[in-house]
């Protein structure tokens, strides 16, 4: 250093204190604030009301000993816990299968298949449920069918538990599935490849090095579908019977008809610590921040979960194992991957066949729905089309969808953003409660914003709809935008920095351009969230503000008339087009990443 | 990959039309560096020439975990400086904080005589060419190269003219209307280089920028990379942590080790003088003999008395070791041998054979043999010696060695 020539710049401290820099976790703020403001704060209210006595506004657990002395209540509680666990495990034990074939197959192929797996998951659990009352009522297909092959109960296929569940399961299996897939996809294959050159069959090599990492997608998956179920009202309302009644029901009953707001939001209190119960146990076992952050706890080897998990999985390998080889010495040509695939292709006709039935159903020309309709006509689009009350429900739905996914994709944006650049701890606290609306069943945020909006007088206004909606399209916004920014490429923004360009400048020619399919992809799903969305818009729409399901579901429950297949068949065309709009962007975009990759978790 | 070699890495009249569009752009303050003769060998050192940069006490911390530690170095007008280091060394932050991406903790750091530490990144005249490129995915080749140009106004005819002179002279004329993934590693490479070179900043740095291409490749890349740098006259600053690279590239070296310099110097400095044994041990094969100094000019170690070298002026006493190049060892016989061991490997690498000869203590020494001499077998016995003042001796107390 002393052979250069010293530029003799003179000493001086450096005495300009440096700008201290904002974490970005600040853009999140907008989109909590909003949570805060209709999540957390209607809910703590609702809360309040369920323990406040009506008259004096002393503290009383009245509606709660109620609920526990008998009467209907209990009754209720149990079924809904009991159908809620089972489709849980059927749509796991279901759908594992067929997530784990799509993960199989190359990176092209499990775009197309796994689009028949999304159509289902994007169409709301309304039109399916709807078209199960269809296929399996006393004169459905499914009774004639049986009645024609000679099996008796075909006439009393609807109003049991079991279609309960089996239509439940049939809703629910989409979202299963599509959490699943991803965390499949992140398992490297090669380690499959690696467990069979140290000796593995294929049936070990599955369980001991296929399955384990894969349980934190099944875990997610069940979690998600358990918290769903919990609060599901529309399948057992359409499809069950009176003994069949869930806790979703009951608080609609309570609400919507009898006015009973301290019952119905201690029972909605009951639905909600339920869920936040199942989500702690879940994260004591799991870890909630590694699924999504990727770095949680420090895993400790000799947890007894994890020694308990590992032998469960020990000894399904060497089971199958010895069922593999057993199987291969004696059944030969009939390889496992072929009923595998023969499973796959069954599970994705079931899942299309009552979407895909509504088709025929609505051109029928008989006043009562049937599939297959005895004549053809258009009439029904005829009067869907003429029908005022029909077509203010569709533009409402267009305008509280476009609204919501607008403000959504803003607030989860900023907030995602946020999440994905900052450097801060309180990044996982901000991360979790993004995605809290979909831990709060859905009927849960719907009474609780209908409490709220009765003292604003945003009650049965577009408003508060418009709010509503992006409460529930938020975590999915959330993840899809999350999934954009954390797999952009920050180099560049700080080569575009170094080769001159200012923020503004860089944001508009390198961020944004490539971050613009995730926008849009966003916005869509912003958008159908919304537009499908039944449970806010009963309460919150006071009956006056129709959207359009809200327009079937009134259909539906007051005369099943072919005019409400034909309304279905008009949403599913507006889903289809904005789902081929997502796949299109996606395909444009990556090449190579799987369609399911970013989307919700 | 095959029309990267079709093009040859030198194309001279090419070049000098470049050279001169290059020159005649450069504003008059920094015309002397500038034009610093180009013909001249720039393995050179740097004598008496202006500082482009000065690194002031720059020092860099996250909470309490210090990554850099205060840092003095003055980079040269002109010169090609290696920023060598093993990874978590603190060299990328360094550079990060040059073109200022990274904020320093403390310090200043000096551009052409101004105080630039509070400048952002898009403010400093500065071409970074990033480790793995980050060319814009969505931009075609040309438009990446012509990005720098449009954000700093150039009218739209000159951009197009400088944008296709600089692909031309990375030899890319022919990709111009691609996109970045269609391109291969090298190609990716070259786009990287030009779109930093097209807008003729006065200052480059290089961030590992050869480590994702292959061995080949890279060797290409240095070519080209030493030819832009004879052309341009521009100052580089290059981040690695291959000694091969560095000792092959730079002028000089910045040997970093735990956020500080271990030793600052030409290549020849660093790898005949090393500084300490960390700088020993990492650039090169080197053999370390650990001992402590007796009286009377001799090291003790556990293999034996060794001579020192003349000038070693050490307290006895003190522990030291012993720096002996590979190449540097001979085969002999017993009588005036410095060491005695077996032979425990012996990996023949064309021109040359290495021998790994394990010593009575323990102690693994690599012998070099050019190719030609007689063969050893393994597990023979072998003796070494040494001209005396080839070797090196450094204080191995552990404060200093840093190893």
């Amino acid at each position: 250093m002393a052979d250069i020539a010293s530029l003799g710049v003179v000493e001086h401290p450096r005495t300009k204190a440096r700008k201290r820099k904002l974490d970005p976790l600040w853009l999140a703020l907008p989109g909590l604030g909003f949570l805060g403001l209709f999540l957390v704060w209607p809910t703590a209210q609702m809360l309040s009301v369920s323990v406040m006595d009506k008259v004096t506004g002393a503290l009383t657990f009245a509606p709660f000993l109620r609920i526990w002395n008998g009467g209907p209540y209990l009754t209720v509680l149990s079924t809904t816990f009991q159908v809620a666990l089972w489709t849980t495990v059927l749509c796991l034990v279901l759908g594992y299968p067929l997530a784990y074939w799509l993960s199989q197959k190359p990176a092209h192929q499990q775009r197309i298949a796994a689009l028949f797996v999304l159509l289902p998951f994007w169409t709301s659990a309304l039109i399916k449920n709807f078209s199960w009352l269809v296929l399996l009522g006393r004169n459905g297909i499914v009774a004639k069918t049986m009645a024609a092959i000679g099996l008796k109960g075909g006439d009393q296929l609807l109003f049991g538990r079991t279609t309960v569940i089996f239509a439940m399961v049939h809703t629910l299996l989409p979202l299963a599935v599509i959490t699943m897939l991803p965390v499949m996809n992140q398992i490297d294959r090669r380690l499959t490849m690696a467990a069979s050159t140290l000796g593995a069959n294929g049936a070990r090599a599955f369980w001991q090095v296929f399955f384990q990492p894969s349980i934190r997608g099944v875990a997610s998956a069940g979690l998600l579908v358990l918290v769903a179920s919990l609060g599901f009202f529309i399948t057992p309302a359409l499809v069950g019977g009176a003994r069949e009644t869930m806790i979703g029901q009951l608080i609609i009953l309570q609400i919507n008809e009898l006015q009973n707001w301290q019952l119905g939001s201690a029972l909605a209190a009951i639905l909600l610590i339920s869920t936040i119960a199942i989500c702690f146990i879940y994260d004591r076992i799991f870890d909630l921040s590694a699924v999504t952050t990727g770095q949680g706890r420090p895993t400790k080897t000799n947890g007894p979960i994890r020694r308990a998990g590992l032998a469960m999985v020990n000894a399904a390998g060497l089971i199958c194992g010895m069922i593999e080889e057993i199987w291969k010495r004696n059944i030969r040509g009939l390889r496992g991957g072929v009923l595998l695939s023969i499973y796959a292709w069954v599970m994705i006709a079931l899942l299309l066949a009552p979407i895909i039935a509504f088709v025929p159903m609505a051109f029928t020309g008989s006043t009562f729905l049937s599939f297959p309709p005895p004549s053809w006509s258009g009439r029904w689009f005829e009067q869907f089309f003429a029908s005022p009350l029909w077509l203010g429900a569709m533009t409402r739905s267009f305008g509280i969808g476009f609204a919501t996914a607008a403000i959504t994709l803003l607030i989860a944006s900023m907030a995602a953003y946020g999440v994905a650049r900052t450097r801060s701890r309180l990044g996982g606290i901000a991360f979790l409660l993004c995605l809290s609306p979909m831990m709060v069943p859905s009927i849960v945020i719907a009474i609780a914003l209908f409490y709220l909006f009765a003292r604003m007088g945003l009650v049965a206004s577009n408003v508060g709809i418009t709010i509503g909606h992006t409460v529930i399209a938020m975590p999915v916004v959330f993840m899809v935008m999350l999934a954009t920014f954390k797999g952009y490429d920050w180099k560049l923004d700080a080569a575009a920095s170094t080769l001159g360009a200012g923020r503004l400048r860089t944001f508009w020619r390198i961020t944004l351009p490539l971050v613009a399919g995730g926008l849009a992809v966003g916005f869509v799903t912003g958008f159908l969230q919304s537009f499908e969305e039944l449970t806010v818009a009963l309460f919150v729409g006071g009956g006056i503000k129709t959207t359009l399901p809200k327009q079937m579901w009134d259909g539906i429950l007051l005369q099943v008339s072919p005019v409400i297949a034909a309304a279905s068949v008009v949403v599913l065309l507006v889903v289809i087009v904005m789902f081929a709009i997502i796949e299109i962007v996606q395909a444009r975009r990556s090449p190579a990443s799987g369609p399911a990759a970013t989307r919700d978790s | 990959m095959d029309a990267i070699r079709a093009a040859p890495p030198l194309r001279s009249r090419r070049s000098d039309v470049f050279r001169m569009l290059w020159r005649s752009s450069r504003n008059a303050q920094d015309t002397a560096s500038r034009l610093a003769p180009s013909d001249q060998t720039s393995a050179s050192a740097p004598a008496a020439s202006t500082v482009k940069l000065h690194v002031r006490g720059i020092s860099k911390a996250y909470g309490e975990a210090t990554v850099l530690g205060p840092i003095e170095l003055k980079v040269v007008a002109g010169e090609l400086l290696a920023v060598l280091g093993p990874s978590g060394s603190g060299k990328t932050t360094l550079l990060q904080i040059i073109c200022g991406l990274v904020e320093p903790s403390g310090g200043q750091l000096i551009i052409d005589g101004r105080d630039e530490t509070d400048n952002s990144a898009d403010k400093r005249d500065i071409g970074v060419v990033f480790q793995n490129y980050a060319l814009f995915p969505h931009l075609t080749v040309r438009e990446n190269v012509a990005f720098p140009l449009q954000m700093r106004r150039v009218p739209a005819a000159e951009i197009k003219s400088r944008a296709d002179a600089t692909l031309a002279m990375v030899g890319l004329s022919d990709f111009a209307n691609r996109f970045p993934r269609e391109l291969s590693g090298g190609q990716q490479q070259r786009v990287a280089l030009a779109r930093c070179f097209v807008y003729r900043p006065s200052l480059i740095l290089m961030d590992e920028s050869l480590s994702a291409l292959d061995k080949k490749l890279r060797e290409d890349m240095r070519i080209e990379i030493k030819r832009l740098h004879r052309e341009t006259g521009a100052t580089i600053i290059f981040v690695t942590h291959d000694q091969e690279e560095a000792l092959a590239l730079a002028d000089r070296i910045c040997l970093m080790n735990e956020g500080r310099i271990e030793q600052l110097g030409t290549p020849q400095d660093i790898y005949e003088r090393p500084a300490n044994t960390f700088v020993a041990d990492f650039i090169g094969a080197s053999n370390l003999i650990h001992g402590s100094i007796a009286a009377n000019g001799r090291l003790e170690t556990r293999d034996g008395i060794l001579p020192l070298p003349d000038g070693c002026d050490m307290q006895p006493g003190r522990p030291a070791a012993l720096v002996v190049r590979p190449e540097k060892l001979v085969l002999c016989g017993g009588d005036d041998a410095l060491l005695s061991g077996r032979v425990q490997e012996s990996i023949y690498a064309g021109s040359e054979t290495r021998l790994l000869v394990r010593l009575a203590s323990g102690t693994a020494i690599t012998v070099r043999r050019t190719a030609g001499l007689p063969p050893v077998e393994i597990d023979e016995n072998v003796f070494i010696r040494w001209e005396r003042n080839q070797a090196r001796v450094l204080d191995s107390s552990p404060s200093i060695s840093g190893a």
